[in-house]
Parts: C-alpha cells; sequence; structure tokens
C-alpha cells in the first residue's frame, strides 16, 4: 500500500536544508572548520506516508530528524509544513511559533531508558504535552492518557498511570513513548532508532503497533534507522544518506531490489541474511565513513567508490536524478553501473 | 587485502574431536531477593574447528553462559553443578592461580562493547604487551614481544604503527579489531565472542566478522559467537544454540535449525526476523514478556508465552532430546511443526 507522494500536496516539503556544526578551536578564534552534517538535502513526505531514512552513524540522519521536529536550528534551508489551514516555513520560527508548530509533530526516541524522566509517573509523563499546550480539564487529560495507553497496548490502562518508568520493560517504555507522541494527534512523528535497543520479539509488536497506529490516525513517520531489513517493514519510501547528503530515494522494495547507487548497494550487500544457505555478493567497497570536515566539492563517495571516474572527479557533488518510478539517484555513473 | 595469518602458531583440526564439553551447567547468581537461575542444565560441545552460535534476547543467559566458561563470574555467582570440560579436563575443578594461566592461553574473550575494553591512559601496544608478560614471562625479549604484536596486527589488517597509539586514536570498527588482536595474542584453542560486532555499522561489520572467519580457519581454532542478531549467527556458525529464560531450547547445525526450527520460541525467533531479501512477510509477535528468573516458571519455562502449552508443559520440564542428526529440541510438542507455520505466521 504505497502512498504515491505527487497526487496529494505533501504535508512536508524539505529543500536545500543544512545544518553545519562549527569546530571550536579555542575560545576566541573564529572557527573556520564545519562539519557539513546535513549538507543540502530536498525530499517530500506525503500525508499517511513513512519514508526511511537509513545510513551508517554519522551521515546526518539523526541531525535531520532532529531539525525537522524544531529540536535543532537548521543553518539553511526550508521546511514547508502543511496540516489543512496551517501552512508555513518552519525552518526559521521564533519561540512562539515553535510552540504551536510542536503540537502538530513529535518524536520517538532511541533509547526508552533515557527518554523519560525517572521521577514522573506515566500519567505525568504521557500528558505533558496536553499541560503544555493547555489542552483540556485534568480530568479530560487522564481520560485521554488512559484511550492513549489502551491504544499502544498497555492494558489495562489504569494499572499503568501511576507506575514510574523503572518499573516497566524497554518494550513497555517504548509503548509509553509512542502514547506520549501520539497524544496530541499530530499528523508527523520523527522515530529515531525506535527499535533498535530492543529485543528481537518485542521489537516486532513495536513495529505492528507504529504501523497500526499509522493507518488509524493517518500520521506520517519519518523513520530513521540504520537496520534496512528493519525499514523494508516499516517505510513506504526509503532515502538513503551518506555523509550529509540523500545519495538515493526511492519506493522501499525498488530501492532494495535494484539498488542504483554504489553505495547503496555495498550497504545491501553488507546485511547480513538470516538465512544460512543464502550467500551474499561481496561488498565492493574498502574503508570506514569519516566525517565531512569542510568536503570537497566533489562527489562525497568519491574515496570509496569503485566506480568513480573522470566525470565524478571533475563535477560537483552529483544531483539527485529521477530515473523513473520515483527512483532518484546522486550518481554520474547511475545509468552505466546499474546493469 | 588479505594477509595471511600462517606465521602465528596454527593448529590441525580434527571436526570430529571434541574440544570444549558443556556439560549440564547451572550457574545461579545470589541476590537479596534469592537465587536467580541464569543458566540452568545447559549442556553443548564444541568440536575442533568448530564456530558455535548462542542465540536469545537479553536475560536468557548467554553471555553468562560464556563468562561460566571464561570463570570471570562476580562474586554472587555461584556453580550449582555440571562440568565444563577443554580436552577433557574439567574448568571447575581448576585452582584459581590454574585457571589465571589458561584464560588468555586456552579460552580467550572478546567482549561486548569493544569501545570500553581498552584503558584509555595507555597504548594500545602496551596494553597487548601486558598480557604476553602475564603468559610468556621472561620467555620472550621486548623485542620478540613487538615483532608478535605486529604480526598480530597483521593478522586482524591493522598497521603495525597502530600499536603506538592510543584507544581514542582508533576508530571503532580498528578498536574492535584490536580486541580481536588481543585475544589472539596467546594463540588460543577456543575464542568466546560475545556480540563482537553490534555496536558497528553494517560495512564494518562486515569486514570484521569476514576477519574473524578467515583467522579461525587458518589457525584452526573454535569459536563461540554470542549474538542477539540471528541475521550474524547464521552466517557465522556451524551449529546453533538458542537459549530462553536460562535454557538452552533447541541446539543443532545451523543450517538445519534454520531450515527446520522445531521449539515454538526459537521458531518465532527466526522466522520472525526481518530481511532484505526473500517475501516479504508477515512478522509474528510473541506475546509476554521474557519470565522473571528468580522464580521462573514450573514446567517447561517457555510455557506462559507458548500458543501450544498443555498441561503437560506446566508441570514436566521437557528434556534437551535428539530428534536425530545431532539436532536437539526441548519441547513436549516439537512434531507438531506444520501446525506451528499456520499458528505463528498468519
Amino acid at each position: 500500500m504505497t502512498v504515491s507522494p505527487v497526487r496529494t500536496k505533501p504535508l512536508l516539503e524539505i529543500r536545500d536544508l543544512k545544518k553545519h556544526f562549527p569546530i571550536s578551536r579555542g575560545l576566541f578564534r573564529r572557527p573556520t572548520e564545519f562539519v557539513h552534517a546535513v549538507d543540502g538535502i530536498s525530499f517530500e513526505i506525503a500525508p499517511g506516508e513513512s519514508l526511511g531514512l537509513v545510513g551508517e552513524s554519522g551521515c546526518g540522519k539523526s541531525t535531520t530528524g532532529r531539525m525537522l521536529v524544531k529540536l535543532m536550528e537548521p543553518t539553511d534551508g526550508t521546511i514547508v509544513f502543511r496540516d489543512g489551514e496551517y501552512e508555513k516555513d518552519v525552518a526559521h520560527i521564533g519561540r512562539s511559533e515553535v510552540k504551536e508548530f510542536r503540537s502538530r509533530v513529535q518524536m520517538i526516541f532511541q533509547d526508552p531508558y533515557e527518554s523519560m524522566n525517572p521521577r514522573r509517573t506515566i500519567f505525568d509523563t504521557v500528558s505533558e504535552p496536553l499541560a503544555v499546550q493547555h489542552v483540556g480539564t485534568v480530568q479530560e487529560r487522564e481520560e485521554r492518557v488512559l484511550e492513549l495507553l489502551r491504544m499502544v497496548g498497555l492494558t489495562p490502562p489504569e494499572n499503568f498511570l501511576f507506575r514510574y518508568p523503572h518499573e516497566l520493560s524497554g518494550g513497555q517504555r517504548q509503548r509509553v513513548a509512542i502514547a506520549r507522541a501520539l497524544v496530541m494527534n499530530p499528523r508527523f512523528v520523527v522515530a529515531d532508532e525506535p527499535t533498535s535497543m530492543l529485543d528481537v520479539s518485542i521489537r516486532i509488536s513495536i513495529m505492528e503497533l507504529m504501523t497500526k497506529l499509522a493507518r488509524e490516525l493517518g500520521v506520517s513517520y519519518l523513520y530513521i534507522t540504520h537496520d534496512l531489513a528493519v525499514a523494508r517493514y516499516m517505510c513506504d519510501r526509503i532515502a538513503v544518506m551518506y555523509l550529509g547528503k540523500i545519495v538515493e530515494i526511492g519506493p522501499t522494495e525498488e530501492v532494495l531490489a535494484r539498488p542504483r547507487h554504489p553505495y547503496t548497494r555495498a550497504l545491501l550487500s553488507a546485511v547480513p541474511v538470516p538465512d544460512p544457505t543464502y550467500r551474499r555478493t561481496p561488498v565492493e567497497i574498502k574503508g570506514g565513513i569519516s566525517k565531512a570536515i569542510n568536503p570537497a566539492p566533489e562527489c562525497r563517495f568519491i574515496e570509496r567508490c569503485p566506480f568513480a571516474a573522470e566525470v565524478c572527479r571533475t563535477n560537483p557533488h552529483p544531483p539527485l536524478e529521477d530515473k523513473g518510478d520515483n527512483h532518484a539517484v546522486a550518481c554520474y555513473r547511475a545509468d552505466e553501473i546499474a546493469s | 587485502m588479505t594477509i595471511s595469518v600462517a606465521n602465528l602458531e596454527t593448529r590441525q583440526v580434527d571436526p570430529t574431536k571434541p574440544l570444549l564439553e558443556v556439560d549440564r551447567l547451572v550457574m545461579h547468581y545470589k541476590i537479596k531477593a534469592g537465587e536467580v537461575s541464569a543458566v540452568e542444565d545447559v549442556t553443548f560441545t564444541v568440536h575442533q574447528g568448530e564456530a558455535v552460535g548462542l542465540v536469545g534476547e537479553s536475560g536468557c543467559g548467554k553471555t553468562s553462559v560464556a563468562l561460566s566458561l571464561m570463570r570471570l563470574l562476580p562474586n554472587n555467582a555461584e556453580y550449582v553443578s555440571g562440568q565444563i570440560r577443554l580436552d577433557g579436563e574439567d574448568l571447575l575443578q581448576l585452582t584459581d592461580e590454574e585457571m589465571r594461566t589458561r584464560r588468555w592461553k586456552d579460552i580467550a574473550m572478546v567482549f561486548q562493547g569493544a569501545m570500553n575494553s581498552w584503558n584509555p591512559v595507555y597504548r594500545v601496544g602496551d596494553q597487548i604487551r601486558e598480557v604476553l608478560d602475564t603468559h610468556f614471562r621472561g620467555q620472550m625479549t621486548y623485542e620478540q614481544q613487538r615483532e608478535h604484536m605486529e604480526r598480530l596486527f597483521a593478522a586482524v589488517g591493522l598497521p603495525g604503527e597502530m600499536l603506538d597509539r592510543y584507544p581514542h586514536e582508533f576508530s571503532g570498527g580498528m578498536r574492535q579489531r584490536a580486541v580481536i588482536a588481543m585475544a589472539l595474542a596467546c594463540s588460543p584453542q577456543l575464542i568466546i565472542a560475545d556480540e563482537p560486532t553490534t555496536a558497528l555499522d553494517v560495512i564494518v561489520q562486515d569486514q570484521i566478522l569476514k576477519e574473524l572467519k578467515r583467522i579461525q580457519t587458518e589457525l584452526g581454532m573454535s569459536i563461540i559467537y554470542i549474538s542477539h542478531d540471528i541475521a550474524v549467527i547464521a552466517e557465522v556458525t556451524d551449529s546453533l544454540g538458542v537459549m530462553y529464560a536460562g535454557k538452552l531450547v533447541e541446539y543443532g547445525p545451523t543450517t538445519e535449525v534454520f531450515a527446520r526450527p522445531k521449539h515454538p520460541y526459537a521458531y518465532l525467533l527466526l522466522k520472525s526476523t526481518p530481511s532484505i531479501t526473500g517475501p516479504r512477510r508477515q512478522l509474528a509477535p510473541l506475546e509476554g514478556e521474557p519470565p522473571d528468573l528468580l522464580a521462573p516458571p514450573t514446567g517447561c519455562r517457555f510455557h506462559p508465552r507458548c500458543p501450544f502449552a498443555t498441561e503437560r508443559c506446566a508441570i514436566e520440564e521437557p528434556p534437551l532430546a535428539d530428534i536425530g542428526g545431532g539436532h536437539r529440541v526441548a519441547c513436549w510438542h516439537w512434531e507438531q511443526v506444520p501446525d506451528l507455520e499456520e499458528a505463528l505466521l498468519r
């Protein structure tokens, strides 16, 4: 059930988004070096669609997620967000506008042990967004919290209301985090590796829960993960990031079946397969990921790329180019490599 | 970029000969609230040159098994019964001093989280030298030690100069390589790798696992992989044990266990792992949570969560019985596998 991102007006339209972190070289010296954590990325998310953002650690996927929910100020670029009457470029908005925007977007963090205040009950934790936004009376808030706890499978909800995070297992905590994220009825949720700390069997039930709720409530996800297999089950489309750039984006099954960027191909062939008789194609690239500190203008992947040629050295980083079927690749040699 | 490890000591391997026999091992932790039954009646054999995997979820006892083998358990742990025989000799009968000389020399361990296995204020080379000092006191000159360490580093694909660097100068993958080099320092017969690649990115993980496999084959070592990552275990092991709540519930040749898992828990664990290949299957979630090992369920420990549990399961504990071809399973209802498929994978 793939949602086409073209027909309806996108919920989010991100254009040329950048985040550069200065590297401090002392108290009184102006920084001259910047880590280009996110370096000019553009994509859209349709209402109800979930987009997977995948890549290795340090590729900029979490930074992107944080900018989209205004936990981090972008260096440059636009983030147009649409929700009914609401339509605004939220990339550079003031504090009061941020508060209004935050009632429509939420975030789920990776570590269910770190993302909750240990001294606050589950009721406090889940109802906090309501309190911050001054929604409802205490009674109404309690009703809403009970409804959500039931929705995320913490039943009977009354038993959980006044418990503390340490009394819950990792899977239950992540359910609480999901309840908190959904309490304001957001249109858009950034989920940053929500299942990577959980055990396999619990991971699957959380993945199922998130998919089910997204369908029922019409929530869009930006699902950040390093695990391509998880992304396959959660996302309609996948965007692959490498050193601050999106190198490939397209419908999930299409990208997994026909990866076109050399980095995506390497990433996919490095993923272990839970079948002892399966033989993977050997990984073609060498070395590890570095940091994008004042990066050279040419293709970010050039040093590790087995297909690097003259065209890659003499031109700037390749633009994302649509190769049909909404499948876009940022590689000058994509057509030659495809076979 | 294959670097031969031929100049490290290699062994002749007879894959029919057992190297390590874990025999009905029972290990408990004593805590204020009572006794945690962490390892309960675990039996398996690692043959010469064999790679064995132990999988299971957090708290299932897989790391406790590893630490038991190394005799590196915390003070509140107690070996209740059973034997751990290495080349026929029961390690549990050795004195602490005798065990100290065996550790690293006969069994070495690659710990979970290579990031934290190094002391940040000493050069990596000096930390490996310490292991050599302990086990070959007076048998190696300083220069010989250096030469040996350079060979070790070459074996794991690190340049010799890195020996003079501090841990923070290593990337995550390089640190894990250095940990493996340290484990190889005394040419152990057996390496226990506890989540050796868990914190690493897939491409680096792929490199490290390949390297470990090559070293293991070339040196004729045996290896026990401990991991929660079923896909990793599928790729690197010859035999596989699935643990649940301190018990080994299924054991057998990896290809056999993956093709025909018989224990309902093993079935769920193996068949519901997301994969990037094959059809996009509906994954089956497992209801409930693992039991509290202070008071484990009676009978089969999996019965409260098992869709096939009968009255018998709650009373009688199923033994780990051989069902042919070295495939062992601890379940009263393992023959029901066809129905299992239908019931579990909608």
